[in-house]
């Protein structure tokens, strides 16, 4: 068990990967703090796998730098690899090889592997374990994938969307697993298009998109001012032009109107009994039809869209 | 050190506290070479591939031989059975290897295990010492099934060996470039037309001189040179080492060229 140390278990300083004419990754700087969770939250295509697989050593920067526990991935290749768990989105395994029979050999080729039968019943495995690859169903895949990427008794673990495809309970297992890990000094860094797997698990968040870093905390800074009240309204039709400044006036200046798209705007002001009225009344002068009212709390969900424009999981 | 251990943090337990390192080089590769083999004894194709196939060729091949006095200067089984163990080495190093490989790419098992402490020599390292491995029981099975039809074998210990190593390093090299450079259905499809071709006309089992002219230009495929040199060894106890030199080239050429295009992904 490592002591605390003040260096970063991740640092990632002005990445650039292009594929061909595409910039996945466009100048993303962001660290990982040792023994914490980390979330790399953002759309599909935002360049969350990119990120990781040049902190994995899978590829090698174009510009920029990456060390994780201060080596180089790629330069430093031999040394790393032992240190780091992976879990990669799909796949990983033979076809015909059993659950358990993958586990054990992935545990062979580490020095100090953890008891894979504990580690299976942990993850979730205790039924499937001489079932071939190829017959799992998506989620006990996923548990494999998982189970593999901490047998070794890894320092940093990288897991690319740990739960898509598991269910509600498996889902909640993975989570306790995961902070159980960063209890035990074990650093966690994982991708998820997930609001509340970001929210529920994580110490920091880095939200980006279009391979940029575009906001980066805490869950609670990223979504400070519990007191400030959010009201989405979507109507039945496309608002009339010049919409959001319109409503404003109508709610006051403390108010921020923000158009997600056509059909749907997102309030974010001062809480008050009366902002729901008002905002009824300004749709019955506007001659809009509302579809839905929803008052809230801001939400990660809200941090996103208003940061991007757009939903996180579309 | 003063900093308190991180693993007393809220939540943790211990049992996930960080102990990493790499199994020694020779513990990796032997796991890897075990896993391999038992996965390729595993798929009932490849064992048809393996041993099914090789055992047709031999029982037949002695029996219609007696029956149409098929005209070799040995016994027929003494011809057939070196040969049908050239057969086997084609069918594991290349048709098996090449398949694997092709689908391990596609999978994404090698880059799984590229996330591993397995080295990608350790990984090659692996795949020979299986290929090795299933090779060994191939022998076993195929000369037990020799010696059972009257099999007299001479004693070409080292030019067998060596005919065997490269045979294997060339088929493996030529396997692996094939899985490289195709998708794993065309690996698939290709691995076992080349095995059927070169089973028929490649002079593996039938010696080249069975080819009339042709035997000439067979007998530098490593096919070829594989099915000679086995005979050589196996019949007139000798080593033949212009057919091993056509190995060796064909596995110095084949690894170049799959240095070149190999991707693991």
């Amino acid at each position: 068990m490592s002591a605390a140390s003040p260096e970063p278990a991740v640092v990632v300083d002005g990445l650039v990967m292009r594929y061909g004419e595409k910039t996945a990754v466009d100048g993303l700087s962001l660290t990982v703090d040792r023994a914490s969770v980390t979330a790399v939250l953002g759309p599909n295509g935002a360049g969350k796998t990119t990120t990781l697989e040049t902190c994995e050593g899978y590829r090698r920067p174009q510009q920029g730098v990456v060390r994780v526990l201060g080596l180089d991935p790629v330069r430093d290749r031999k040394q790393l690899l032992p240190r780091i768990g992976v879990m990669l989105q799909g796949g990983g395994a033979w076809s015909g090889v059993r659950a358990m029979e993958m586990l054990r050999h992935v545990a062979r080729l580490h020095a100090h592997p953890l008891d894979v039968d504990l580690l299976a019943e942990r993850v979730g495995l205790g039924d499937c374990g001489r079932t071939p690859y190829r017959r799992l169903s998506g989620g006990q895949q996923q548990r494999l994938g998982l189970a593999l990427a901490l047998v070794g008794r890894p320092e940093i673990v990288f897991v690319d969307e740990p739960t898509a495809g598991m269910d509600p309970a498996a889902r909640r297992t993975t989570w306790e697993l995961l902070e159980e890990l960063r209890g035990d000094g074990v650093t966690v860094v994982l991708t998820t298009h997930y609001m509340d797997e970001a929210e529920r698990l994580a110490d920091r968040i880095h939200i980006i998109d279009h391979g940029r870093l575009i906001a980066s905390g805490t869950p609670l800074e990223l979504t400070r001012g519990g007191a400030v009240a959010t009201i989405r309204l979507v109507v039945t039709r496309p608002f009339p032009p010049r919409a959001p400044e319109s409503l404003r006036r109508a709610l006051g200046e403390q108010t921020v109107v923000t158009q997600l798209d056509e059909v749907s705007l997102l309030v974010t002001g001062p809480a008050d009994a009366s902002t729901l009225a008002k905002v009824s009344r300004w749709c019955e002068e506007s001659d809009v039809l509302p579809e839905s009212l929803t008052l809230g709390q801001r939400t990660l969900e809200d941090v996103f869209l208003k940061l991007t424009g757009r939903e996180l999981s579309a | 050190m003063t900093t308190p251990p991180t693993g007393s943090a809220a939540g943790g337990t211990g049992t996930f506290a960080p102990r990493p390192g790499a199994a020694p080089l020779h513990r990796q590769v032997l796991a890897q070479a075990g896993m391999e083999a038992r996965l390729l004894l595993r798929n009932g194709e490849q064992l048809l591939l393996a041993v099914v196939i090789p055992v047709i060729v031999l029982v037949g091949g002695v029996q219609a031989g007696d029956r149409v006095g098929l005209d070799f200067d040995h016994p027929v089984v003494d011809v057939l059975t070196p040969g049908v163990l050239a057969l086997a080495v084609l069918s594991t190093a290349f048709t098996s290897l090449a398949i694997a490989t092709g689908f391990e790419r596609r999978y994404g098992v090698i880059k799984r295990l590229g996330s591993s402490p397995l080295p990608r020599s350790g990984l090659l390292l692996g795949k020979g010492l299986a290929l090795l491995l299933v090779e060994l029981l191939q022998t076993v099975v195929l000369s037990a099934v020799g010696l059972a039809l009257g099999w007299d074998p001479a004693a070409g210990v080292l030019g067998a060996l060596l005919a065997v190593v490269l045979g294997t390093a060339a088929f493996a090299a030529l396997g692996l470039f094939l899985a490289g450079w195709l998708r794993a259905e065309a690996t698939l499809a290709a691995a076992n037309l080349v095995y059927l071709l070169l089973m028929a006309g490649g002079a593996v089992v039938l010696p080249a001189s069975a080819y009339g002219w042709f035997g000439d230009l067979v007998g530098w495929l490593p096919s070829g040179a594989l099915g000679g040199a086995m005979r050589t060894a196996l019949i007139d106890g000798a080593t033949a080492w212009r057919d091993l030199a056509v190995l060796l080239g064909w596995a110095v050429a084949g690894t170049a060229l799959t240095a070149r295009t190999f991707t693991w992904e």
